[in-house]
């Protein structure tokens, strides 16, 4: 099925193509409502108590800057617990380096068949593509993965990848893709459907691929939040279990890792609590009778250090990926995560992908935004998106040859001779009393030349006219009038 | 729909005596008479209002569009102007939070920093002030009518300040105050966001247009003159000709019959 998915490379280049055309598109803009709608809903009855959740988001904050500031020493000791627990550990800077490892451990089992758990990293590492270029097939098995991989396209929500198709998108999909499927759009069927099709891989696969969602160092113990239980099938039915994830994940701690599922599940979808929640320590031990022979842990950083590097841009590492800021956000909601071209869509996608992919390759993204702050308001680690955003935008406005202390990969690439002069005009004209009085005169004097046209602005609004007399001028004309 | 009815407790705040105004570049050169009509208020409140000739702006437009550095020269501009231990108001949450919760950060670790983040504490948006401090129970002549309340992400999220709009305005005997669909969601204005992503930004403001006039309400009233221009600019493109919003100044003026 995954030769029919194409690589396009760095698409965010043609995000504000992508958003026009998503934009236009009827369906995909009511199923987004529908669904934000509800995830919003949900997340608001799941903390009902306000004085609550501010607590328990302080405490996510703290837990999180914790781990972050001593995110050396705990990735030192959770190696040394995992291998312990006898789970070999992989370090891979690039993605490129995490696809090679995982490769050579399927490769060296003569595996060619590969069942895989949710996992974002893996998408953000492309993984399907490179196993199955090498001839490993690898078959997601979280639904609305597995959907989207049949459909040969990319998640275009983290948590509900499958969120901007409808019931006859996915009937029909079944139908034509799926051998003697008859076609049906009760939702029950189509569960049924996809089931028994992933049900025989289990047993036949040779590895099972998952994310983590904690990594307690501590313990040695990688944590696993799902609700369909396919985690766990991938995890521990496969002889060989590989489990990739970002070096940002580690906690200190087994009770840290207690408030962040919290915060997870009720920020994401409204939930109190997973219907699975796996917590793997170890391979099958001597006398035990089922569980994966060999456990691998593979740590990407894939330009999270770059994060990790800048005191206010470390908070960025914070996420654990609950997808809460997409869900609330006005742009995400208009326009899906198809759109922004990139692994991690919405508002987290707009602050993380510069560090993965360079400014040169994402630089409309940190515009995207009219910083509401509505991601911020709800984020459960309280990242100040907005904060993120900004910072930015500063830097892909910084001349690319301006030394700073931890320059960003594409400093600069939003930076234009043009633009710089406007700032430096407006700087002129408002930064001076006099200049800006002269402004205002003329103004308003000449408010009759105001032009048709004014860049984006007239694409939805008549032209900003200027008033007949500014405010200044009527406070001084009464003041006049007054003496 | 009838709205919840808010009571906002008086914040113990001292009544002053003088006030400054801060206008805004967006209310000085586009929508001026929104700040006399917000001076008038606060004058027949019998307060003497101060407005600096030597205004400009926040600084809020390149400070959000990564430009920090010019920020803070218009930015530095303002801040002799208000000497005097008064209140500075003003008219937007949104330029309001600029000076009272990012001019602190632009002017860290600068010579001024302790100037500015005295100036910060002084900032108070209008509505607020005309609630919290002032405690202004409108005597409402005007007509019965309905009106939808728009409320800027910056009074909002960092002003915390979207009750006291609705609160002012449901002290109006004779205005019923309608909600709108996702009435928390931004209009798309955005300061540059809405010149760089015309096209996201068109289809936010043209939902926040629709759903304040499939309100119910016969106009609708927003504390933010960045709101206002983008929805009334959505409204007219749109050949709209009689529903429109207007500042609540505006609105709160017309209310008391004092507006010439």
């Amino acid at each position: 099925m995954s030769e029919q998915q194409t690589i396009t490379l760095y698409p965010s280049r043609q995000f504000k193509d992508n958003a026009r055309a998503a934009l236009q598109d009827g369906e995909l803009r009511t199923s987004l409502r529908t669904a934000m709608d509800y995830l919003m809903a949900k997340r608001l009855s799941a903390f009902p108590d306000g004085d609550e959740l501010a607590t328990l988001r302080t405490l996510g904050e703290t837990i999180r800057q914790r781990c972050l500031a001593k995110l050396p020493e705990l990735l030192e000791k959770l190696e040394a617990q995992l291998t312990v627990n006898g789970v070999q550990v992989h370090w891979a800077e690039t993605t490129e380096q995490a696809n090679e490892i995982i490769h050579d451990l399927i490769a060296r089992r003569g595996g060619t068949l590969a069942v895989k758990g949710k996992s974002m990293v893996s998408e953000e590492t492309e993984l399907n593509h490179y196993l199955e270029a090498r001839g490993v097939t690898a078959v997601e098995s979280d639904m609305g993965e597995y959907i989207v991989q049949l459909a040969g396209e990319k998640p275009t929500h983290i948590i509900m990848p499958a969120i901007h198709k409808t019931k006859a998108h996915i009937a029909q999909l079944f139908h034509d893709k799926l051998p003697d499927t008859p076609y049906t759009e009760d939702v029950d069927s189509l569960i049924r459907i996809g089931r028994n099709a992933l049900r025989d891989l289990y047993l036949k696969a040779d590895v099972g691929l998952s994310g983590v969602n904690f990594a307690v160092a501590e313990t040695g113990t990688l944590c696993l939040v799902e609700n369909e239980g396919n985690g766990r099938m991938c995890t521990t039915v496969p002889d060989m279990h590989i489990a990739i994830t970002g070096i940002e994940k580690v906690v200190e701690k087994l009770t840290d890792v207690v408030p962040l599922y919290s915060l997870l599940t009720r920020s994401a979808i409204g939930q109190p609590i997973t219907t699975y929640f796996n917590m793997i320590s170890s391979p099958r031990k001597t006398g035990e009778k089922d569980g994966p022979r060999e456990v691998h842990l593979v740590l990407l950083d894939n330009g999270r250090s770059q994060a990790y590097a800048d005191e206010q841009l470390r908070k960025t590492l914070q996420c654990i990926r609950c997808g809460a800021c997409m869900n609330h956000c006005p742009v995400y909601t208009r326009i899906g995560g198809h759109a922004y071209g990139t692994t991690y869509p919405g508002p987290i996608g707009e602050i993380i992908s510069p560090h993965m992919l360079g400014l040169e390759n994402t630089k409309d993204l940190p515009t995207a935004s009219s910083l509401c702050g509505a991601c911020g308001e709800v984020c459960p680690v309280k990242i100040p998106i907005p904060e993120m955003l900004m910072r930015l935008r500063e830097e892909e406005q910084r001349p690319a040859g301006e030394v700073v202390a931890h320059p960003l990969r594409g400093q600069g690439a939003a930076h234009t001779g043009k633009e710089a002069l406007a700032w430096r005009t407006w700087r002129g004209l408002f930064g001076q009393p006099g200049a800006y009085k002269l402004f205002g005169w003329a103004a308003t004097r000449l408010r009759g030349l105001t032009p048709p046209g004014q860049l984006g602005w007239t694409q939805n609004h008549v032209p900003l006219k200027p008033a007949a007399k500014t405010l200044h001028q009527l406070v001084r004309e009464r003041d006049a009038a007054r003496r | 729909m009838q709205p919840n009815h808010v009571a906002i407790p008086a914040s113990g705040r001292a009544r002053p005596t003088d006030v400054y105004f801060f206008g805004t570049c967006l209310l000085d050169l586009f929508l001026p008479e929104a700040g006399m009509d917000a001076i008038t208020l606060l004058e027949n409140l019998d307060l003497c209002v101060h407005f600096p000739q030597a205004q400009s702006c926040c600084g809020q437009p390149a400070y959000t569009s990564g430009h920090p550095n010019e920020a803070r020269v218009v930015a530095r501009a303002q801040l002799a102007l208000f000497p005097n231990d008064w209140p500075i108001v003003v008219p937007s949450g949104s330029c309001g939070g600029m000076m009272k919760h990012h001019w602190p950060r632009l002017f860290a670790g600068e010579p001024e920093q302790a100037l500015a983040e005295a100036l910060a504490a002084r900032v108070v948006e209008l509505s607020d002030f005309l609630l919290n401090v002032l405690d202004f129970h409108p005597q409402d002549r005007g007509l019965p009518t309905r009106v939808a309340v728009h409320t800027s992400c910056g009074a909002r999220r960092e002003m915390n300040v979207h009750v006291t709009s609705w609160a002012l305005v449901d002290r109006l005997a004779n205005v019923e105050r309608v909600v709108h669909d996702h009435e928390s969601e931004c209009c798309g204005f955005g300061g540059t966001f809405s010149v760089k992503h015309p096209d996201i930004a068109g289809a936010m403001v043209a939902d926040k247009a629709a759903s304040l006039q499939h309100s119910g309400a016969l106009e609708f009233v927003t504390a933010d003159a960045g709101c206002l221009l983008n929805i009334n600019g959505k409204l007219a493109k749109d050949g709209e000709r009689v529903f429109a919003g207007k500042h609540l100044a505006t609105f709160l003026l017309e209310r008391t019959g004092d507006k010439a």
